[in-house]
């Protein structure tokens, strides 16, 4: 059964299995995980034929070098991703958004993220994965999901159980866009900041720090002044949530983040902006723009409207 | 009995019941926890209790706002004597190369480190919340004699096990974990487990913990 496999001759940074996450864990302690880009996570599975909730590779900044052994297989590469195709070796720039077929003893050399920081390789098949409450995403936190709760390694084997054949190549046409304004709504405890404090969250530009990753995103900028409290009885975080501890510089909360936090939250990242968000790369410049309730959900039913419709044009 | 709901961000709605931190506050917040779990309501897909607060998540292309607000508004609570809690026995070493700060609680508190232990063997904790770390929980409540603060830098990394103390809490470091509680101990045993999928948890909100002494050895030969 274990005839089909990637051999990994570089993991890249920080490589991980990743589904659609686990659900309903927040009250122990374990947060969804999940793919951080949902939408390039569904494209990719789409462009190789699965279900849009399979596992993929995940990979942020330097991906993996993969060689393949086994049977002809379909895979593809979502993000704004460089990568070669390497076949006997000839190398073969690649192109995102569209399937390809690797053979015996072809590689597949993810290069880097473009002016982004995820990218995603989806099989058209099943990866041999084990599963915990229903999901493989890889949590390093708490060394939940499949390969023991642990990143891809040098010298390591992944395993394919499943194949399927007689795929049609696929490709969307698809650019990913960046923005620089993060649209929000505002915190549980916006009236703990300043009024100066206030007005630099929406007006000042702020840039993404290097201490970012699928925890949270660190940000730099002018120091946000706390004049209430600069903590808070410990209470429930969810993703998008941004803290501002008594440093004054926010946090924003990512997929692996702790479910328990004691900083005041000034502001709540809209749901539809979140595949963005995580997208920004540290050097990133920034600005939060305020919106209300109603505008986040219509917001969320366009984004979503949007991303179905390239899910059905493939 | 919920003081007032707002919505924290688009996707999850943030049930205030107050701003003290006792029994009675938290069980009431547990009560809505378990209410709602029991009910199963499609589109929920997560929910944190905390001291004070009930957090509920939902999925966007399911429910709304109002629409998960209405259902809570109306929700059966369960209660009180329904609740289920058990008692739980921890088994703490606090050999110098566990209490990594017990010098310092020493000095801060002002009484010597046998009183410190003495008055924290002898306690039943109560567990308010779990979670920031999975399995982690959340235990109150100290006397005011055994309240610190945390470090003024915390560490970079706790070790796995540490048993720690701030203000009128103590908890559990279920992994290693960059963390600011005073360490004065360390337990063998196994507080989460990701292989029991069904009770991953061997304390969860609404138990009883007492923490029992154990020396060296007994920790070097510790089975379950």
């Amino acid at each position: 059964m274990n005839k089909n496999y990637f051999e990994i001759k570089r993991a890249g940074i920080n490589t991980t299995f990743q589904d659609q996450g686990r659900s309903n864990l927040y009250h122990i302690g374990i947060p969804f995980s999940g793919a951080m880009d949902n939408r390039n996570f569904q494209i990719s599975n789409k462009l190789v034929g699965n279900e849009t909730n399979s596992p993929v590779i995940e990979f942020a900044y330097q991906g993996p070098l993969l060689k393949y052994f086994g049977d002809d297989i379909k895979c593809t590469i979502t993000g704004d991703v460089k990568f070669i195709i390497r076949k006997n070796d000839n190398d073969i720039e690649g192109n995102c958004y569209q399937s390809f077929t690797l053979g015996n003893g072809d590689e597949i050399d993810i290069i880097s993220t473009n002016k982004s920081v995820y990218g995603y390789l989806a099989i058209s098949g099943e990866f041999n994965l084990e599963y915990q409450w229903s999901s493989c995403s890889i949590n390093t936190k708490a060394n939940i999901g499949s390969n023991n709760g642990k990143r891809i390694e040098d010298t390591q084997k992944i395993y394919i159980s499943k194949i399927n054949k007689d795929l049609n190549d696929k490709k969307l046409n698809y650019i990913n866009t960046k923005i620089e304004k993060i649209r929000v709504i505002k915190g549980t405890n916006f009236n703990y900041f300043s009024e100066e404090g206030k007005n630099i969250f929406f007006d000042k530009e702020f840039v993404v720090s290097k201490l970012s990753d699928r925890m949270g995103m660190r940000l730099d900028g002018p120091k946000i002044e706390n004049i209430v409290d600069t903590n808070i009885k410990s209470e429930g975080l969810i993703k998008g949530v941004i803290q501002v501890p008594a440093d004054g510089n926010p946090i924003i909360m990512l997929s692996d983040h702790g479910t328990i936090g004691g900083y005041p939250k000034i502001g709540v990242v809209i749901t539809a902006d979140y595949d963005k968000l995580v997208q920004l790369t540290p050097g990133s410049k920034i600005k939060f723009q305020e919106v209300e309730l109603s505008s986040a959900e219509t917001l969320f039913k366009l984004y979503d409207l949007e991303t179905q419709n390239l899910i059905s044009q493939i | 009995m919920i003081k007032n709901i707002s919505n924290l961000g688009d996707a999850a709605l943030y049930c205030d019941f107050g701003t003290e931190v006792n029994k009675e506050v938290n069980n009431k917040v547990i009560r809505y926890f378990k209410s709602i779990q029991k009910e199963n309501i499609d589109g929920i897909n997560n929910l944190t209790p905390s001291y004070n607060k009930l957090i509920v998540s939902f999925d966007l292309r399911k429910k709304n706002f109002q629409t998960i607000k209405k259902l809570i508004e109306n929700l059966n609570v369960i209660n009180d004597d329904k609740l289920e809690s058990n008692n739980i026995k921890i088994p703490v070493c606090c050999d110098e190369k566990f209490s990594l700060d017990i010098k310092r609680l020493e000095e801060k508190l002002k009484i010597t480190r046998n009183k410190i232990y003495e008055k924290f063997f002898n306690k039943e904790f109560f567990c308010y919340m779990t979670g920031f770390i999975a399995g982690m929980p959340f235990l109150g409540d100290l006397e005011t004699e055994l309240r610190a603060k945390r470090l003024e830098t915390p560490r970079v990394k706790v070790p796995k096990g540490s048993v720690g103390l701030t203000e009128q809490f103590a908890n559990v470091y279920t992994f290693e974990s960059p963390g600011g509680w005073n360490i004065i101990g360390n337990t063998p045993s196994v507080i989460f487990d990701s292989s029991k999928e069904n009770n991953p948890n061997l304390i969860n909100p609404g138990d009883t913990v007492t923490f029992e002494q154990i020396t060296k050895d007994q920790y070097n030969n510790y089975n379950e």
